[in-house]
């Protein structure tokens, strides 16, 4: 084969495909060698659906042989966070709990990446539950940062971000329920978008935080994320928070002109425990997005500090509730020999979850207990709605806020693997979108001298998705002429 | 607020999680590490902040909650009970509930 993989985007993989350059049989194929040759080291991928991506390659060249138009992300080589449930592909969710689970039924955002065309490749590792910051929670192994190989790739989406950064995939979907998409994209270098909440159906996501999950696109460029997310967008009747609102057409709002636009610059995201190179890359960005036209505003988002400890009582006690269903019976890992079914669901539960799930169960379940309750969860729920107050005072002054991802770019493994504190603390910059339910994207905006990937965060109101990709496209080309 | 063994003991029995002793003095610890984190918050007055419990309704009208009570197809017996532990044609099979 003639074709650089590493090369494909969206775009240009169902051009290649349209132009009858390659089948999608043989672009699918050329894939699943490369995946042979190089996931090894990676362990992006932990479950390969070969059988059901070469039935629906085969259905694209049979369009392609007949003349038929093509569908939008015809023979596009994707692979989804196996937090996703697939009809007949087993889906763990990173879990032993799920080692051997097939499931019935599709999730919704796979269902339409696939009736767009797309070729499902595979389900890619995560953290177990997506509870974790750096793929080291996985039940089968962690995921390596191919930009460093003795590096976290983040989490919990780090087979995403790994397989988009190695291009064992064109793209990839995630998930994102304190900065799960946002913060691997930034360590290994590649574009995350979290869609507002209740964009993107969440039906056929394995539950961790119903009032924070979201389910987005990791990819190699902004205007393929937004090309993705256009297809996976809008209401479906299976999940009862997706909105009925129109879906923009996001791959032509990207070419618009960002002069005139006001960009926030939050003083807690720059302040102490910020990495100096990251620092540095960021405040080039914004200085390139003012040459750009936009106006610079410096804001405050006082309640910051306070993000953390909020999102991780809401976030557990979600969890202990969405958990509580893993109970053995119907199905899932079941401890063998128990003689009684409160001991079956104690044991099962004891031997499928790993320690960072069992942690968050206990600390969720305890939040919410008797005498409790008002002390944390919802002391929590009233912070969540200072935090969105921030947001709401900053955004009469500005149409977008731009901050860094993460703190500090990826971490080696191990580094903070016995501290769970430190580890919640890579999400500083991140949770807060998911708490008040706005969108949020990260897109490489430099490297450090180590040559590590540093993301550039771009938040912006509800429902302005469009806003969002305008400045993720022009950090994209700023960064792109600037090195 | 310190979380006793005692307190740990009764909220692994709330959450059916059967956690062995090194497990569960790691859970004492680790829950009041989190925990004298998360203190943090009673900097806070909150009493005249309401709770936020939406996330997306409040933003848009157009969220339906409701919809058609039409009949639709469910996902088909067979293919419900193949993920079951212990296979059954008609149930899933479980242990003795009631417990002497």
């Amino acid at each position: 084969m003639d074709f650089d993989l590493n090369l494909l985007t969206v775009a240009s993989a169902r051009n290649a495909i349209e132009q009858r350059q390659i089948t999608a049989t043989t672009l699918a194929e050329g894939f699943y060698k490369k995946i042979d040759a190089e996931d090894k080291a990676i362990h992006a991928y932990l479950t390969l659906s070969k059988e059901r991506a070469l039935a629906q390659a085969a259905k694209i060249d049979a369009m392609a042989d007949k003349g038929d138009p093509l569908p939008p992300l015809a023979g596009v080589p994707v692979g989804i966070k196996d937090v996703m449930v697939t009809n007949g592909v087993r889906s763990t969710a990173g879990s032993k709990i799920l080692e051997n689970f097939i499931p019935p039924y599709d999730c919704t955002a796979v269902a339409r990446l696939e009736a767009a065309g797309a070729v499902i490749l595979g389900k890619l590792n995560c953290d177990e539950f997506a509870m974790g910051s750096s793929n080291e929670n996985s039940a089968y192994g962690p995921v390596r940062n191919p930009r460093d190989l003795t590096r976290v790739p983040g989490g919990s989406s780090g087979g995403s971000a790994a397989a988009v950064a190695a291009g064992t995939a064109v793209a990839a979907l995630g998930s994102d329920t304190g900065g799960s998409i946002r913060q691997p994209a930034a360590f290994c270098g590649v574009v995350g978008v979290m869609p507002t909440y209740g964009r993107v159906s969440r039906y056929g996501l394995i539950a961790f935080a119903s009032s924070l999950d979201h389910i987005g696109p990791l990819t190699k460029s902004v205007s393929d994320a937004a090309l993705i997310l256009k297809y996976i967008a809008g209401r479906d009747p299976m999940d009862s928070t997706s909105v009925e609102l129109p879906v923009p057409d996001y791959p032509v709002e990207i070419g618009k002109p960002v002069k005139g636009l006001r960009i926030g610059v939050p003083a807690e995201y720059f302040g102490e425990g910020l990495d100096a190179e990251v620092k540095a890359a960021v405040e080039s960005t914004i200085q390139r997005l003012a040459a750009a036209g936009c106006e610079v505003v410096n804001i405050s988002l006082p309640h910051t500090k306070y993000a953390i400890p909020t999102y991780y009582l809401i976030a557990t006690a979600e969890a202990s509730s969405n958990l509580a269903r893993f109970d053995g019976v119907r199905y899932g890992h079941r401890s063998k020999d128990s003689k009684t079914l409160s001991a079956m669901y104690r044991r099962s539960r004891d031997e499928g979850f790993g320690p960072e799930v069992k942690r968050r169960i206990m600390l969720g379940t305890y939040a919410l207990s008797a005498g409790y309750y008002d002390a944390y969860y919802l002391k929590a729920q009233r912070v969540r709605t200072l935090l969105t107050r921030d947001f709401e005072i900053a955004f009469q002054k500005v149409d977008a806020i731009i901050t860094p991802t993460t703190p500090t770019p990826a971490f080696k493994l191990g580094e903070k693997s016995d501290d769970p504190l430190a580890m919640y603390l890579a999400d500083i910059f991140t949770v807060t979108a998911d708490l008040i339910g706005i969108p949020g994207m990260s897109v490489p905006c430099g490297k450090s001298k180590d040559g590590l990937p540093i993301g550039c965060q771009v938040l912006t109101k509800h429902f302005d998705e469009a806003t969002m990709f305008r400045i993720g496209h022009a950090i994209e080309h700023a960064t792109a002429a600037a090195n | 607020m310190n979380v006793t063994s005692k307190d740990v003991s009764y909220v692994a029995s709330l959450a059916h999680l059967d956690l062995n002793a090194e497990e569960q003095a790691r859970m004492v610890r680790d829950l009041n590490s989190i925990l004298g984190f998360i203190e943090s918050l009673n900097e806070l007055d909150t009493k005249d902040v309401p709770p936020m419990a939406q996330v997306a309704s409040a933003r848009s009208s157009k969220t339906s909650t409701l919809r058609d009570d039409a009949l639709r197809p469910s996902l088909p017996h067979a293919a419900a009970l193949k993920n079951s532990p212990q296979p059954d044609a008609n149930f899933f099979k479980v242990p003795k509930v009631i417990e002497r």
